[in-house]
């Protein structure tokens, strides 16, 4: 399984801390994009829009990632930390 | 003569007091002859509106794993002894702390400078979100200054 973190804005527009999907050995994240679409289509579409930033198991990946079952994915919108 | 502080990275609930951190980076060296302190506490205008709270939620474990990094490379490019970055969640009130960040080197011109590179890079790279509070609702901060 694939888990899928939402924190801040994109939490409260996909109503939910995170989703789990079954996506065999190694996905997309344009693969898992479309998934979010399937409940969240505007997350999806930021997703592939370029629009938000994605971790995999704690890092910032890039675009083409390839994701592998058992990851720890997490969309991550702009960080407001300091002051 | 050196000695390891117990902890250097701490994403917190809890206040702090800034003066306990700087006697406590003094301990990681005798040859420390500059502490340089940023302190970022609560604001109460943003943009035209009051503030009346704020608050701040982290992706725990990357978050800390970006201060640490922060901390080494602060460490490592800008020559400076050691460092300590506090960053609260929650929620917290005006005037209250947010952000620690003390660097400590030999001279004050590399911690003046490995300080104010931190609190940019913690801007930049560590996972967390400050939502505000105003007489208008909740929102959550997408650009910070």
């Amino acid at each position: 399984m694939i888990t899928v973190k939402y924190f801040a804005s994109l939490r409260s527009l996909a109503g939910k801390e995170e989703d789990l999907f079954n996506l065999g050995s190694e996905t997309t994240l344009e693969r898992l994009s479309e998934e979010i679409s399937k409940t969240a289509p505007k997350i999806g579409e930021m997703m592939r829009g370029k629009k938000v930033m994605i971790s995999v198991n704690h890092e910032v990946v890039v675009p083409g990632a390839v994701i592998r079952d058992g990851d720890e994915v997490a969309l991550l919108p702009p960080f407001s930390g300091g002051c | 003569m050196s000695t390891a502080l117990e902890s250097t990275i701490r994403i917190q609930r809890e206040d702090f007091i800034v003066t306990d951190e700087i006697e406590a980076i003094k301990k990681a060296s005798r040859n420390i002859g500059g502490i340089v302190t940023f302190l970022g506490t609560g604001r109460e205008l943003s943009k035209g509106e009051n503030i009346t709270q704020l608050n701040f939620e982290h992706y725990p474990k990357m978050a800390e794993k970006k201060l640490e990094e922060i901390r080494q490379q602060a460490i490592r490019d800008y020559g400076i002894i050691e460092m300590i970055i506090i960053h609260r969640i929650g929620e917290i009130d005006i005037g209250e702390n947010i952000v620690l960040i003390v660097a400590a080197g030999e001279h004050r011109k590399e911690a003046f400078k490995a300080c104010e590179w931190a609190i940019a890079e913690l801007k930049r790279t560590t996972p967390i979100w400050k939502r505000e509070t105003t007489s208008k609702g909740e929102v959550w901060v997408q650009d910070t200054p």
